[in-house]
Formats: C-alpha cells, structure tokens, sequence
C-alpha cells in the first residue's frame, strides 16, 4: 500500500473523500455514530434506572397536584349538567335527577365515598354527605320499587327485565352463558329506547356493572332501584299504550299504576333534603361546579394559602394560613443550618485537610462516624442531651450557670432542630470541603507569604477563595438535604421547629390528601430548582466541586 | 555585627541542623554564607537537604539548630512574610483564582502599595519579562513557559533582594528550560540581586550559577564554582553526581607530590592526581572524564601510563561519538570524543591502548 | 335491598367455600400491627396458640400500622396487595371503607359467637364501627400525672381540667400534636357541656373557643407525635402531666415503677381492630378469615388483656380478664372500660372527625405555628 492511497483525497471541486471513496463526513458521522451508540448502551441501564425510579415518580407526583377527574369520572352527567348551571340559588331540577343517578351507580361501586373524601378537603362535611347520601339513595329508588312490585311480582325479578329490555339475539346468548365464559355484551331491544328511554339508559348501566365487574348474568340479577325510578319517569311521561313487546301487558298495568293519583312519588330534590338538609344548600353544588374539571388549581392554590372560590382565588382566612409560614420557615432554617455547617465544617475540614493521609484517615472516621449510626437514634440522643431534665441541662445547673427553675429550653423548638440537623448534616459539608481543600497545593500558602501576606490575609485572599467551591458544593448539598428533611424536625422541632415536609408527609399518610402534598412538594422542588438556577447565576455552578 | 565568619556574607548559614522526627537529622551542620548579588545554586539528589534548607531560608521551616542570618541579622525568629524574600515555586503557585496583573500586584498590595505605583511596578515586571500583553490573562490560560515568567516577575516585582527559586524549570520542555535558564541568568544579573537556586539538574546549575553548593547526605559536599566543580571534584559523590565520570578501584601504590601511582584491583598501573587520598596502601576510587580519555598515542604524554581497552560499543551521537570499552574489568568505561574530520571511528571488538594527563585522573575516596 | 341479598349470596358461597378443606387455604399470612407491646399482645394471645393449631402457617409481622391507609392505597394503586390482615384504629378503618381499601365483612358469617351464646352482632355490638371493621380492642387516650410533681397543699389532680388550671397546677404538660381530643378536652373544660361538645366544635365560633382555651397554657405544652413520646417525658420528669394511650401508663407505672398515677378523667375510648385488605385472592382471604374468626372470639380477646391494659372489644369477654402474664396483677381493674376507670368518658366521634379533620387541622397547626 502506499501513501497516496491512505490519505483522503480531494477531487478538483467534490468534498473531502475517505480512502474508500465514501465522503469524509459521512464517514466520520458513521465512525462517531457507532461510538454514540456504544456510549448510550453504557449508560442506558443507569438511564432507564433514573427514568422509572426517578423521573416517572417525579412526573407523577407533579400530575396529582393538578389532577381531579375523580369528580366528573364519578358524576359525569351531574357535572356536564352543573355546568350550564350559574352558581347562585340551587341548581335547576335537572342537576338533582342526574345527581341521584350518578350518586346511585358510584354507591354501587362504593366510589361515592371516596368522592366525599375528596370533596372533603374543599368543604368539611362533604365526607358524612356523601357516605349517607350512598344509603340514603335508595330509599328514594324504592318508593317506586316497592309499588311496582306491590303490583306485579315480576317487577322485581331479573328475567322479565331482561326479557322486556335486552334484543333476542342476546338473551339466546346469555340463556346459552356458563360460568367462567364471556358474557355476551348487552344489546338494547329494537324500539325500547325511543319508548323508555331514561329506563334503557339505566338498565343499559346496570347491564355494565352486571356484567363487567360483578361478572353475573343479568337473567339472574333484578335490577338496582335506580331502574325503577327510570321507569317511573318514563312511564309518567311516555305513552306505551302502543307497545307489544315482551310484558306489555305488566308495563301497561304499571302506566296505569303511575298515572292513578294514589301513586306515591318522591321529588329527587325533596329526596335528596330528605337525606341531609346540605343537599339544599347552594355550598355543595358550587363545591361540585368549582371541582368538575378534569384538572384543578386548586391543590396548588391551597399550597399557598389560598383557596379557589366561585368569584376566583382567594386568600384563606387568617386563622388557617400556614403553608407560606411553613415555607419561608424552612427556606430560613435550612440556611441557618447551612451557615452552622459551613462554620462547624470549615476549621474541621481544613485540619482534616493538612494533616498527613493517615492521620486524616482516621479522624475522616469520626467524622463519618454518625453515618453508621440510626437517624433516628441520633435524634432521639439529641432529645436526651438538650430536654430540660437532659444532660446539658444539668451540667449547666451543676456550673451553676443556670438556675434549677430557669432551666433552657433547647428541645422541641427551632433550636433543637438546628442543632440535631445541623449535626446529622455536617458530614455532607465536611466531605465536600475536605476534598477541595486537600487539592489546594500548600505552595500557594508559602508562595502567599512570600510575597509578604500576613497569615490572616493568606487566607482571606489566597486559600479561601480557592476552598469556596467546596462550600459551594457543601451548602448545595446541605441545604437541599436540609430543605427536604423531615424525621428530626418532626420529632425535635415541637411547634416552631417543623418543616413544610412534614406537612406534606402528614398529607401522605394521614389526610391522605395526596393532591395537596403533591403540590406542595412541585412547590419545593420549583424552589430547590430556582435556587439552583440563582446560584448558578450568582456563583456558577462550574464552581462546585466535589473533589 | 556580632561573629560572622564572613563580615560581608549577604546570606549565612550558620551550623544548621534540622531535623523533621527528633531522630535523624536531614540537614547536618551547614554552614554557607554568600555575598550579595551571587547566583548560588544548591545541587543534590531528592532527599539531600537542599530543598530544606532553602525552606528554612524562606522561614517555612525552622532550623533546629544553628542560626540563619540575612544582611547579618538573625532571621530565625521572624515570619516569611517578614523576610521580604522573593520566591519561585516549582509548580510556580500562581494563584489561579486571579489574573496575571492581580498575581503581580499581590505582593504591593500587601505592602499597601497605592494603586497608581501598583499598575506601574506591576507594568514594569511584566514588560520585564516580556508578558506585557497578558495581564488580563488567568494562570491556567498561559503555557507553561509563560506561566514560568509571571512566577519570576511576580516574585520580583516587590524588588526583594533576595530571591529564591525552587527546581523553577523542572515542568518545563528542554528547549523551553534552556531559553529559561538564560533568561533568569541573564535577569540576576541584570538587577544584581542574590538569587538561590535549586535544582537537581546538574546542567542547569552549572550553565548558571556563579558557585554550586553539591548537597548530599544533609551536609554540603562540595561548595564552588562551575568549571572547579566540574574538573577538580573533591570526592567520589561529586565527581559522579556532576557530568558522566569513569571510576577505577584501585590501591594507592606512591604518592610523589601532586602525583601518584595507584594499583588498579585487575592488577594494572596508572597515574593519578592525589586529592583524597595521604598514604600508600589506601584504597581508591580514580575517576576520569570521558572527554579526557585520549586513545590516539600521537597525542599521548610521554612516559604516561596506558591501559588496553577493548571497544564494546560505538554509539554515534552527531557532535561526538560515545563509545563504551571494557577496561581493567569495567565494562561501563566510555569515552567522548569529538566528531573531527580526521576522528576516528572505534569499531567494536577491536582493542586499543588508551591513556590519560595525570591531573585528569583523580585519586578521590573509595566511598 | 339488593345489598342485603348480595351479602347473603356471599354468605352462602362462604359458608360452601368453608367446607372445602385446609388445602386450599395459602400458608403465609402477613400481619400488620404497631410493634411493640401491642403487637407482642397479639402475637401471644393469637398469633402463637393459632399456629400451635395449624403448623404450616407462617406468619410475618409488618410494624406499618401508623402508615397503613397511605400504605394500602398505594399498594391498591400499583395493583399489589402484600398484606392479609391490618390492624388500625377505628378511623382509620373508615376511610380505608370510604377509599374501598378494606373489605366488607359480615359480622355473623366471619366472626365466631360469644362464648355466652349471644351472637357476634350482638356480642360487638357498637363496636362495629364501620362495614369493614373487626374490632378487637376499647383503648383510652387519658392523662398521666408524676405524683411526685404535684405541689405541696394541693391535692392529686383527678379532674380534666386541672390540665388548664396552671395556678394549682404549674409544670408542663404532653399533649398530642392534633385537634383530636384536644379540642374536646378544652371545649369541656371551657363550660361546654359534654353532649354538646360536638355541636359546639363543629362552628367557626366552637373551634376558636377551643383553641383559646388551649391559647392559655400553649407555653407550657410540650407536643407528642409518637406513642412513646409522654412515657418517656414523664419518666424523666420533663412533664407534669401527658396524655397518651392508656396501655402505655399502665407500663410505666406497673412495669417500670415510675412515680406516675393515672387521671382516667374524661378518657377518650378509641377501637382498635383489623381490616381486611380489599383484592386479596381466594386462598389468602380464605387463610385471613380463619384467622380472624379465632383470633377475635371471646378467649382471645380476654386472653390479650394479660398482656396490655386493653380492654376486649367483645362483651362476653370482659368477665375472662384474669391477670398479668408477668406481673400476676389482676388487669381488670387497669381496664379503661373498669366501672370505677369509665366513671366520666367520652367516646370519639367517628363521623365528625372524619369530616372535620382537615378543616380543624388547618385551624390548629395554623394556631400551633403562631
């Protein structure tokens, strides 16, 4: 081979070419190309790690503070209808019919009460309305049940039902069903729609139920009390004098029952007061409207001390405001703990820093001694150490610094959770300085007195503008540890002393308000990450390091 | 001035000792003294005490005993930063945190120097070392060699009268080093200060120093200048630390003035100059410069003595050539000879006749 | 009512399901419970004679119960049930029935008659709080005193309003970091009579009246989250007074000796008890309500109380109470439901808290961080 055939050659005019001839880019692009490729295979499962334990809950979390189709998902018709609604007075007959089939089907599927819970958040009282409301539903259903079935027996068995409102076709097929096979899918008889139509819509309703989540033949199963209010509606406004299919006679029969005036009838408003006085307050029913949409702002708006009201947001009352408290709290303490770290794990860490490797090795130990032992059990000795009857206590009472009766409080307050955390996160700080300083030659100190630096300026001007990446990275560290933390101010802090984690971690497990601590905790990520950003501005995030 | 073995010592060590574990002492007894305005440079393998001693003159150690004194007053108890001595790191510790012109002005600063002399001092260094442009510049965007400078302005720009400088060169490329070691000369000289130099490389001390203190064992074993150094070392450690060397064991056989005969272990007798050895029946070690070896016999003394040698190998090195023999059992024995047209090339296997002036030859210790 | 007769439906496929032998029951259980004291009651006086019986079971312990509820909805949301039987409070079984995170049980069908003949309807009783829950234990949340702390002239505080008397009373006092209680306590103690508390606490106007009662002696409260944390405060004499669960004095008085006597004043009777997780499938239900069908019949339920100072959800137990395993003490005299204990209680109330909580506790942590 020689020389020439080797170099890339370049014709008169064309592009750069390899020595197969293919252009030189593309050749190089499909050189880099297998190695991005082999790059990314390296890093995919750490990628895909981050990604579903990571990334995903994260982005969950951030869906839960806006998400809120519990509510039209659980009373989509009542919803739909609430929102032609203007808010003022009670809403028009309509919303209470809808709302009491809704409610009837998700009391079926014992959803209601989760609903309540739900509501339970934006208006105390909401959680007894709707777990009432799930029994107290039915009693409007059986006043009609009851007289159709006082009339003819058959209204209260499944078959002649099914017979009256399901097509030939299907009902060959679910007579021919056998358990553990699919159930035929439901198919409405020809004509019985535009002859029954709210009762065909709710049968077709209890059909899906029926079918799909108790998994039973609807031969077998008697329709829920809902139907019969159906047909109850149909029959009082629909002429079936015309009808002659299945059980006409029954259904002609039961016509003539509903238009005797000695037929008992329920108005689903009066049904509704019936159950509890609430249902006839405008409250509920504007709670409904404000919360229908599929996404709300209203978590978020909570998060900061207001709420979302007809007229728009609004500020809380005095009396419940707490989150922005909480917030600037525990911005303010956690800079308090950085600042404890930064002076506690300076002079360590420089000591750390010019002693010989093994020296250093070993009070490295110490410093990670807490390391080893439970959070849990560091705080509860910071409990014993500072208590009033504690062991600091009693040795200032002992000096005789302090009086008997005068003993300090130093536990279940801020200062308490400054001390205990500021004790559990100084490793985080010390670490990162020990390793910037440790790169700082000692030549610089020498060369800085040389040149004929006091001691004092040779720090101040030569050795800590050099050590500041290692509190830079140190106090990102710590503060953002310190801003997330929530087992030592829960169990030190007292009243002043928590966080806005352990608002959000009694969200999680004891209001199980998981809307409202999920938007509290997009609010502090959106903090921690603005002041990440602010500190890139201001320091330059190039200026971290970790070793 | 209170005893001083040498009134007009600018700089002087006087019996030193230091010692880092209170067991063994890694200076010994030094005592040194330079005038103002030398270019004294101290020369030794790692672990020498060179750099000790030169941290002990800065005051980042302590001497453990003896005293150090500077333009005659003891410097023991004051502070570097006291000391107004210049210095010269090996990795050349600029601050990487500020610019050039902020390196530079540091010093001033600290003496609270106004702001107007600052720019113009800090000006005066830099064009000094011809890196006028690059006051803007941070450390870590200047090369080496540059950065090299800015270490010697810097150290010079407060006009110290005594500078010292650490194995300055040691980072730097050969060809960059040789610029260098001129141009730091060539600046000493220039601003007649006093300048301690040290190093471990044995050409850079010889091109530049005005004497070379050769430190070995914690103790100074040879103290002089250049070509002293170089032709007439005063025992067997400096004759093979400074340039390449030949040694010979042998036992001093007669001594006759400023020559001797000396009775090699293989049974061979050559003439040497006696420099450390006094009597018949010592042990010697005879060194040789591999320049000095003549194998040519026109141009051999008469009556020397000659050894037989037979040529190993010839290695052609363009300005001289460097060939390895094998004599009186030493197989490491080479020459230099210059590359003249009417030189001759040694081809290997051949055997010769070589021989020396016997004031080239060396009778030192045997150690 | 069609509830009725799908229940009977289940009955029926239950009572056939019961028949079919052991075989088809799983092997591994895994218990929820709070750990400690309580749980080691229950693994004695349950867990272990059960397994006596039946030596293929094992049985895994799960200390989880404080975070139950979160716990089993998010076990629910991911669609993996890994637990068969949870012991939480009455509260918290309500809204894990309200969430449908817990199964609807029959009481006749899955519980075992009283040992007096009375069905286990009857024999629970009012217990049975919630469709879900299966109650085994009355627990009280009352105060403690250091009888060593009381001032000089003044008598034993026996009233519950000697926590916001400070003038005979001084010292400071653990209450627990949530309205609950508190805010009946203050009510009471502020004239509201005790069947009225609710109505009174359930207005704007009712709420700040009970936080401006417990506004008088903020300064000298020290608040608990945990259990733990008023035994241990009155051990070490950090308090005068605290309020916790009745179980956990009766420990540090008759097991650690501690100088601390019980003000049974106004005691807050709470149930404890399981639930059975909704979704598990045929062989672990099938296990669980074996399980439970034992460990909640009249033996067993008095047999716990010679473990902790709890009473037994059923009546018919009651008269098996005997003595402390350990301490030979006689324990129905420790019992909150002891006559001479149960002089002046009151009784959570369920229903209001579980509408109440959220808006009262914004109230009081807002009030707490003042």
């Amino acid at each position: 081979m020689t020389a020439s055939t080797d170099v890339p050659e370049k014709d008169a005019n064309g592009p750069m070419l390899a020595a197969d001839g293919t252009p030189l880019k593309k050749s190089l692009s499909r050189a880099l190309r297998v190695q991005k490729m082999r790059a990314l295979a390296l890093v995919a499962p750490l990628l895909i790690f981050v990604l579903v334990t990571f990334i995903a809950p994260i982005g969950d979390m951030l869906f839960r503070s806006v998400e809120n189709q519990i509510v039209s998902d659980t009373m989509p018709t009542t919803t739909a209808a609430l929102a032609d609604w203007d808010g003022t007075g009670l809403p028009p007959d309509q919303v209470f019919e809808d709302a009491y089939y809704d409610l009837f089907v998700a009391a079926e599927r014992k959803e209601h009460t989760r609903l309540g819970s739900r509501l339970n958040y934006e208006q105390t009282g909401a959680s007894s309305l709707f777990r009432k409301s799930g029994r107290g539903l039915d009693d409007i259903g059986e006043v009609y049940q009851d007289q159709f079935e006082d009339l003819d027996k058959n209204w209260d068995e499944a078959q002649p039902w099914a017979e009256m409102m399901g097509s030939e076709d299907w009902l060959a097929k679910e007579a021919a069903w056998e358990k553990g096979s699919r159930l035929p899918k439901f198919a409405l008889r020809d004509g019985v729609e535009e002859l029954l139509p709210r009762t065909a819509a709710q049968y077709a309703i209890f059909a899906g139920y029926t079918h799909n989540e108790e998994r039973k033949s609807l031969l077998k199963e008697e329709p829920w009390s809902a139907v019969h209010t159906a047909l109850y509606q149909d029959l009082s406004t629909q002429d079936v004098s015309g009808y002659s299919g299945p059980h006409a006679e029954m259904l002609k029969a039961a016509a003539a029952l509903v238009a005797s005036p000695d037929f008992e009838t329920v108005s689903f408003k009066d049904g509704f007061g019936e159950i509890d006085k609430d249902w006839l307050e405008p409250e509920i029913w504007q709670t409904l409207k404000l919360y229908a949409p599929k996404y709300t702002s209203g978590y978020f708006l909570n998060s900061v001390d207001m709420k979302l009201t007809p007229e728009g947001a609004e500020a809380r009352p005095e009396n419940e405001r707490i989150y922005i408290m909480l917030f600037k709290r525990t911005l303010f303490m956690s800079l308090v703990i950085t600042c404890s770290c930064i002076l506690l794990g300076y002079p360590v860490a420089y000591i750390l820093s010019n002693l010989p490797a093994r020296k250093a090795n070993l009070l490295m130990i110490l410093v990670l001694l807490p390391f080893w032992t439970s959070l849990l059990v560091r705080t509860s000795a910071w409990k014993i150490m500072l208590q009033q009857q504690g062991v600091i206590n009693d040795v200032l009472v002992w000096i005789g610094l302090v009086a008997d009766d005068g003993r300090l409080t130093m536990i279940n307050n801020q200062f308490g959770t400054i001390v205990a955390m500021t004790h559990i996160l100084l490793p985080f700080m010390i670490l990162p300085m020990y390793s910037v300083m440790s790169t700082i030659p000692h030549s610089y100190v020498r060369a800085s007195k040389s040149l004929g630096a006091t001691d004092w300026t040779t720090f101040w001007r030569v050795y800590f503008p050099q050590s500041v990446p290692g509190i830079g990275a140190g106090s990102i560290l710590v503060f953002i540890l310190a801003i997330g933390y929530y087992i030592t101010p829960e169990i030190v802090g007292g009243t002043t002393g928590t966080f806005i984690s352990n608002r959000i971690a009694y969200h999680i497990s004891t209001s199980l308000n998981w809307g409202l601590a999920a938007a509290l905790g997009s609010i502090l990520l959106a903090v921690v990450l603005i002041l990440y950003w602010a500190y890139d501005r201001i320091v330059g995030i190039d200026n971290v390091k970790l070793g | 001035m209170p005893d001083t073995g040498n009134s007009d010592a600018f700089v002087a060590f006087e019996r030193v000792q230091k010692s880092y574990d209170g067991e063994t002492l890694v200076v010994k007894d030094l005592n040194l003294s330079l005038p103002k305005g030398e270019f004294l440079t101290m020369l030794g393998p790692s672990g020498s005490g060179k750099t000790t001693c030169l941290m002990m003159l800065a005051g980042f150690e302590t001497a453990t005993h003896g005293e150090i004194k500077l333009d005659g007053v003891s410097i023991n108890n004051i502070p570097p930063h006291k000391r107004g001595i210049g210095m010269v790191f090996q990795n050349y510790a600029l601050f990487p945190h500020m610019t050039v012109a902020e390196n530079l002005s540091f010093p001033l600063e600290v003496r609270k120097m106004g702001k107007s002399d600052r720019e113009a001092k800090v000006k005066r260094a830099l064009d000094m070392v011809e890196m006028g442009a690059f006051g803007g510049r941070r450390p870590a965007q200047l090369s080496g060699g540059q950065q090299q400078r800015i270490a010697l302005a810097r150290a010079l720009v407060f006009e110290p009268e005594l500078v010292l400088m650490d194995e300055p060169l040691g980072a730097l490329d050969k060809q960059l080093r040789e610029k260098m070691q001129f141009e730091i000369t060539d600046l000493a000289h220039r601003l007649g200060i006093t300048v301690v130099y040290v190093t471990h490389d044995q050409t850079e001390a010889l091109t530049m120093s005005d004497r070379v203190a050769v430190f070995n064992d914690g103790r100074i074993q040879q103290l002089a200048p250049p070509d002293q150094l170089y032709e007439q070392p005063e025992n067997s450690f400096v004759a093979q630390f400074i340039g390449e060397n030949n040694t010979l064991e042998g036992t001093v056989a007669e001594i006759k003035g400023d020559h001797c005969v000396v009775k090699l272990d293989g049974g061979e007798v050559i003439d040497a100059k006696p420099v450390n050895v006094t009597k018949v029946g010592e042990r010697t070690r005879v060194s040789i410069r591999p320049e000095r070896v003549e194998y040519n016999k026109d141009r051999l003394q008469e009556g020397a003595h000659t050894l037989k040698a037979k040529v190993l190998e010839f290695i052609y090195m363009g300005d001289i050539f460097r060939t390895r023999l094998e004599v009186a059992g030493n197989r490491e024995f080479v020459i230099k000879t210059r590359n003249a047209p009417d030189q001759v090339r040694l081809t290997p296997g051949t055997e010769i006749e070589i021989g020396w002036l016997p004031e080239d030859c060396r009778a030192l210790d045997a150690n | 009512m069609k509830r009725t007769k799908t229940l009977l439906a289940t009955t029926a496929l239950t009572v056939a399901a019961g028949a079919v032998s052991a075989q088809d029951m799983a092997n591994d259980m895994t218990l929820v419970s709070w750990g400690g004291a309580y749980q080691t009651s229950q693994t004695k006086a349950y867990a272990d004679p059960y397994k006596e019986m039946h030596p293929e079971v094992n049985i895994s312990w799960d200390e989880s119960s404080a975070e139950a509820v979160a716990k089993l909805r998010a076990m629910n949301e991911a669609g993996n049930i890994t637990w068969d039987l949870v012991d939480v409070v009455a509260a918290d079984a309500i809204r894990l029935c309200d969430e449908g995170l817990a199964m609807e049980y029959d009481p006749e069908e899955l519980l075992a008659e009283g040992d007096d003949g009375s069905s286990a309807e009857d024999d629970f009783g009012d217990m049975i709080v919630s469709d879900c829950f299966i109650p085994q234990i009355v627990y009280s949340t009352t105060f403690g005193y250091r009888t060593d702390m009381v001032p000089e002239g003044a008598d034993a505080p026996s009233d519950i309003c000697s926590i916001f008397d400070l003038e005979t009373y001084p010292g400071k006092r653990s209450l627990e970091k949530r309205p609950i209680n508190n805010m009946e306590w203050a009510l009471y103690c502020d004239g509201v009579a005790k069947d009225e508390i609710y109505d009174v606490l359930a207005t704007p106007e009712g709420q700040d009246q009970a936080l401006a009662k417990l506004d008088t002696i903020k300064d000298s409260v020290v608040w608990w989250s945990a259990g733990s944390d008023t035994p241990q405060l009155l051990a070490d004499g950090e308090v005068f007074m605290g309020s916790t669960y009745n179980g956990r004095l009766f420990s540090v008085i008759e097991e650690q000796d501690q100088p601390v006597a019980m003000m049974w004043d106004m005691q807050v009777f709470d149930l404890d008890g399981w639930i059975i997780p909704e979704g598990l499938d045929d062989d672990a239900l099938a296990r669980v309500k074996d399980f439970v069908k034992f460990a909640t019949d009249t033996q067993r339920l008095a047999d716990q109380a010679a473990y902790i100072s709890y009473g037994p959800a059923r009546e018919s137990s009651a008269p098996l109470v005997g003595k402390h395993a350990d301490l030979g003490i006689d324990m129905a005299p420790h019992m909150p439901t002891d006559p001479a204990n149960a002089a002046n209680t009151l009784l959570y109330n369920y229903e209001f808290w579980a509408d109440y909580r959220d808006d009262i506790d914004a109230k009081f942590q807002a009030w707490l961080a003042q």
